[in-house]
């Protein structure tokens, strides 16, 4: 049989309003890593603390919820008896949200304070967006990447663009 | 006409080089940017703007901000249609149509002012006492009468498809008002470096610096405001929001607040409001105060306004009042005749109650009181009695100044009373009424701008303090700081009708005669009468309500107390609030990997746990849902079908202790459950009713997957997610949701197997087992489970290729006498078998009422078991599920239907259990149907009834097994 072809996550990206940019982001592989409790996981890895982002090289590891964390950027590690390790690089449809009003828009959807003092650059948090569940990293000062469940990534972009464009045609008043 | 009522030269809101045209009742006018539709109105001498709720009175504007409680009105933007808004707002925009509201016939001469002549009837409670029968009449005949004649403006039934927003804000601090006090707070807060919110509903900041002539520093009150904001504009940490009105105080420092963003334009892209919640650690609330007018006979006439608002419609809009009287009872009112003089105006009548010395340019009535006013359509004479007796003084505005009530409402959101103060007649704010709020000047009766301006400082200072910021030396600037002297006057006892509420028509009469009738105390007052109750809420009549309440009741003023304040403050429109969540925003939609294949070949989609699902694949020559789904059943049990079931949860479980979690959480034992390995099981509520059911893999020594049911899929979550951290926090285990990594497919029927060897995979699986493969390079999973009683598979893949999978599989099985099989035909599939889903366990159903009470181990504990062996859950005569069939082949069974012995009346203490799923069996030829039945199990072969009175449908039924297909389950195991 011939190889089954890989559908993308999100379509109708790019999108540019305004002062904001939309696009789809490819994390590569997804491994969620759950320590079981009492676990050193330190030669392996850095588990991150809560909203802790932790960059070593291209690998990534985000503070994903209580107790788990998505590393991002490189395989999963052998960390067979020390934490429970699902593959999520199909779960979830990544975006990259950025511009001047980049935070702007998000304050439409999301409840976080995004200050600098209360989100600043590196950090992550789990929160919602609209009705959606939402994964957020702060990449840059006016930039966020947002992972969201892939089934739901229609609504994910449609509630984000009405957003840009709502926050563009306020700007334009 | 046109703009003739405007003074040359005043107006600091407009732009008189730019004229904006908008229409009013069909009316062309004009006037100018900055305008709201009051003042616009005003400049053009129309003072009559609409009709009053209940007498159809005659009214027109009595103030210059969201306080209005007369002058309101209905925009016209195309198919949107918004009523009562109040024309002391609305800003003009080129095009704007507006309409008066509440009238039959013209606005001048409305024939339901009928109602006014009629007034001695029509007290508070009249309808109450009068149509009391017939008892039916009331529904059908009165009060959609009532209802016709009595109200304001109307909607126009369709959506409102404008553009709405909903937003979030963090800060420090937010400072609500921005007149003397708050701007001082502001200034004090932003130079100390907090991040703060400035928030004010009006286009301009400056409060009653705007509208009083006061001066500040020795600078124009106007001037002095525009160079605080100016430098408040130039700091990074603060932000401005003017047209935005804080609407509620909430728990933990949340505010409301609705921003009109864009209703100052015609309709376009920009959202026309938006709906902020606001997070502040500290706010100070420097709302200011509102004006309140005094009760005398006719004070409700258009040209009958608050001083404030006469002040506020000629400073910012240039509006000229014509010749005046003023009717005070306090030295601000006294003030403004000065200050009115002095800006040329002709104050044709001070009138006070008061003994106060009449050495002033204009003529003084000291111990006087107006009691009556005359004029159709529009105030024309004012009648004042005196020492000498009645004198009709010619008049275009009656000027009331009843003293002020500071705008604490805030303050009282939370649950806290107000505390009534006897220096300011007036009720104060309550310290520490909200946590993290503090009140400063007017809004805690500091009346004077000195006093607000020091507050304001103060307060931040303060507020600062505890926010650990050091205040910095910000110099008090200087202003008036004249006493505020007041002798209460609530009510001019002179006959006639004295109105206190001006949007609901209430009068002194209605409260008084509440009074009279017993309703004594301030809340039952404010029903009988429905005093406070219109959109104002009774902002400019509340105290003076209450105070001829408590005259009439023979109290002092803080023993009757006041009515509560409720968020919102202004009127909020519901499309701010639900900004987003029109039509589908309502929801998330979650698509399939399969869905643009389904869609394509032309199948309905319906939704299931927010997935677009396809109801059934419909060919050539199918006009209907039943000769599909028929077809689609045929040929899974003669042939093979497929569906995509990735809806289903996916729940992966890992740890040394996977496996004793999942005995507790399920009913049966998975610790058994060999590697390579499917067990069905059932999962109880702690209180021992069915949560849900579902299959369980175990991949490994220590690696589960738990798929749930669709529906279900975050309940099990949660619920397992509970159970860990509640229960068992220190075993090793771990879960993950993998719903949304997977896209799974059933292949069912007997050339199950074909399908899978035409993908390459060799099935050799047994009968609940499941196996890791390799598909078109991809690693899978695939389970040989069924919910059709077919030879049944499941096969995995990332969620990536699921699209692509879809579309072998579709090809595959139509190669075989196969077909793609929808929601229709699977539930068809499951009911044949008697497999039971969320519409039997639905939440008031134990384990042995679905017939898997031996699924409950009894060698080991689960969540749930012991709840489950309450005596009323164990108890003979519980609902137990049966099968149904028609007697008489032809009949159709519908689900909801109640049953009943055969010659038992349909009602409920003859019920004998209920339907809850049906299908109609090309199988077995004839409707199925699965329910709920007394001691059901004991019962097969009798025959009962099956009565739908919904559809009026009765059909006899004869109970049996809800296995109605293939009953020993050889086709799926062969």
């Amino acid at each position: 049989m011939a190889d089954l072809i890989a559908t993308p996550a999100v379509t109708g990206l790019p999108l540019a309003i305004g002062r904001v940019t939309l696009t789809a982001f490819d994390p590569g592989p997804v491994t969620a890593i759950a320590p079981y409790p009492g676990r050193d996981l330190s030669a392996v890895l850095r588990f991150p603390a809560p909203g802790e982002v932790i960059e070593e090289g291209a690998r990534r590891l985000i503070w994903a919820g209580r107790e788990m964390a998505f590393l991002t950027g490189g395989p999963a590690p052998d960390l067979t008896g020390l934490a429970a390790v699902t593959d999520q690089s199909d779960g979830w449809v990544w975006v990259t949200l950025a511009g001047r009003d980049a935070t702007a828009v998000l304050a439409r959807l999301c409840p976080l304070d995004l200050r600098a003092s209360a989100f600043p650059l590196g950090t992550s948090a789990k929160s919602v967006l609209q009705h959606l569940s939402v994964l957020l990293v702060r990449t840059a000062e006016d930039a966020f990447q947002i992972a969201a469940y892939r089934s739901m990534a229609g609504t994910l972009v449609h509630d984000l663009s009405a957003a840009m464009q709502a926050v563009a045609a306020r700007a334009a008043l | 006409m046109s703009q003739s009522h405007r003074i040359p030269g005043k107006g600091l809101l407009i732009d008189r080089a730019r004229p904006v045209r908008f229409t009013f009742d069909g009316r062309a006018h004009e006037g100018f940017a900055g305008d709201t539709l009051a003042s616009a109105l005003l400049a053009n001498g129309t003072r009559l703007m609409g009709r009053s709720f209940k007498y159809h009175r005659p009214r027109g504007v009595m103030t210059a901000g969201s306080e209005e409680p007369s002058a309101l009105m209905q925009i016209h933007e195309g198919a949107q249609q918004t009523p009562n808004v109040r024309a002391t707002v609305q800003e003009i925009y080129e095009g704007l149509e507006a309409r008066s509201q509440n009238h039959l016939g013209p606005l001048s001469f409305d024939l339901l002012a009928v109602n006014d002549w009629m007034a001695p009837f029509l007290s508070a409670g009249f309808y109450y006492k009068t149509f009391m029968w017939p008892r039916a009449f009331w529904e059908k005949l009165y009060e959609p009468a009532i209802r016709r004649a009595a109200g304001l403006g109307s909607l126009s039934g369709r959506h409102d498809e404008a553009v709405y927003e909903k937003a979030f804000a963090h800060c420090d601090l937010l400072v609500i008002g921005a007149g003397p006090a708050g701007l001082m707070a502001a200034l004090v807060a932003a130079r100390a470096g907090a991040d703060v919110i400035l928030a004010d509903e009006e286009v301009r900041m400056g409060g009653r610096l705007l509208a009083d002539g006061a001066e500040v520093d020795g600078q124009a009150g106007p001037d002095w405001a525009a160079s605080v904001v100016a430098e408040l504009a130039s700091l990074p940490n603060v932000r401005l929001m003017t047209r935005t009105t804080v609407t509620g105080a909430y728990d933990d420092g949340t505010f409301g607040a609705l921003e009109r963003v864009s209703l100052h334009r015609a309709p376009g892209d920009a959202p026309r409001e938006c709906f902020w919640r606001i997070v502040a650690r500290r706010a100070i609330l420097a709302a200011g105060a509102l004006e309140r007018p005094i009760a005398h006979p006719d004070n409700d006439r258009p040209g009958v306004m608050l001083a404030s608002g006469l002040t506020g419609q000629m400073t910012r809009f240039g509006v000229n009042p014509g010749r005046v009287v003023i009717f005070s009872n306090n030295d601000s009112g006294l003030a403004t005749a000065r200050s009115l003089t002095a800006q040329g105006i002709e104050i044709a009548a001070y009138v006070d109650p008061r003994p106060i010395p009449v050495t002033e340019d204009f003529p003084v009535y000291a111990g006087a009181e107006v009691v009556g006013t005359r004029g159709r359509l529009g105030l024309r004479d004012v009648a004042v009695r005196h020492k000498g007796g009645i004198s009709m003084i010619e008049a275009r505005t009656l000027a009331l100044a009843g003293g002020w009530n500071p705008t604490l409402h805030l303050t009282c959101h939370l649950n806290t009373r107000p505390q009534w103060d006897e220096k300011i007649a007036a009720f104060v704010p309550k310290p520490g009424a909200v946590p993290g709020l503090e009140v400063a000047g007017a809004a805690r009766g500091r009346f004077s701008t000195a006093a607000c301006l020091a507050d304001g400082a103060q307060v931040a200072g303060e507020v600062l303090a505890d926010l650990g910021l050091r205040a910095p030396d910000v110099p008090v600037p200087g202003a008036e700081d004249r006493p505020y002297g007041i002798a209460p006057l609530w009510a001019v006892d002179a006959g006639g009708r004295a109105w206190l509420d001006f949007a609901n028509d209430v009068t002194t009469k209605d409260v008084k005669l509440a009074a009279q009738e017993g309703f004594r105390s301030v809340e039952h007052m404010k029903r009988y009468t429905t005093q406070g109750m219109a959109p104002d809420q009774g902002k400019t009549s509340n105290v003076a309500a209450l105070a001829v309440l408590a005259d009439a009741t023979g109290q002092e003023i803080p023993v009757t107390g006041t009515t509560t304040y409720r968020p919102p403050f202004i009127p909020v429109s519901i499309a701010a609030m639900g900004a987003g969540g029109r039509a589908e925003g309502f929801a998330p939609r979650r698509l399939l990997t399969s869905d643009a294949r389904s869609r394509a070949m032309g199948a309905p989609m319906i939704e299931a746990g927010l997935w677009s699902r396809p109801s059934y694949f419909p060919r050539d020559g199918e006009t209907d849902w039943r000769t599909a789904c028929d077809r689609e059943v045929r040929q899974v049990r003669e042939a093979v079908g497929v569906a995509d079931v990735s809806t289903l949860g996916k729940i992966d479980v890992q740890g040394a202790d996977a496996a004793r979690f999942l005995d507790f959480v399920y009913t049966n034992t998975m610790s058994t459950l060999a590697p390579g390995k499917v067990r069905y099981g059932l999962m109880l509520r702690e209180d021992g009713f069915v949560l849900d059911d579902g299959t369980c893999a175990r991949l490994g020594p220590e690696h589960f997957l738990v798929t749930t049911t669709t529906a279900a899929a975050g309940l099990v979550m949660r619920h397992m997610d509970f159970v860990h951290q509640a229960f068992c926090g220190g075993w090793d285990v771990r879960m993950a949701s993998v719903t949304e990594s997977w896209a799974q497919f059933c292949i069912a029927g007997p050339k199950a197997g074909a399908v899978l060897a035409a993908l390459g995979i060799t099935a050799d699986l047994p009968f609940m087992g499941c196996a890791p493969v390799t598909l078109g390079g991809v690693a899978g999973r695939l389970f040989r489970i069924s919910f059709s009683g077919e030879q049944g598979y499941e096969i995995a893949v990332p969620t990536r290729y699921g699209a692509a999978l879809f579309d072998r599989l579709v090809e595959a099985a139509h190669a075989l006498d196969g077909c793609a099989y929808g929601m229709e035909a699977l539930n068809v599939l499951r009911v044949e078998k008697g497999f039971i889903t969320h519409a039997e366990i639905h939440g008031r159903v134990t384990a042995d009422d679905v017939g898997l009470g031996k699924m409950v181990s009894g060698k080991k504990d689960c969540i749930g078991k012991a709840a489950s062996q309450r005596p009323g859950l164990t108890e003979a005569g519980r609902e137990q599920l049966v099968g149904l069939m028609p007697v008489n082949q032809g009949e159709v069974l519908s689900a909801g239907a109640h049953l009943y012995n055969e010659r038992d009346p349909a009602v409920r203490e003859h019920n004998q259990g209920y339907v809850t799923s049906v299908a109609p069996s090309p199988t077995l030829g004839c409707w199925l149907g699965l329910g709920f039945l007394k001691d059901g199990r004991a019962r097969h072969g009798q025959v009962i009834r099956l009565d739908d009175g919904l559809r009026g449908r009765k059909v006899l039924v004869e109970v049996c097994d809800p296995v109605f297909f293939d009953p020993e389950g050889g086709r799926m195991r062969g």
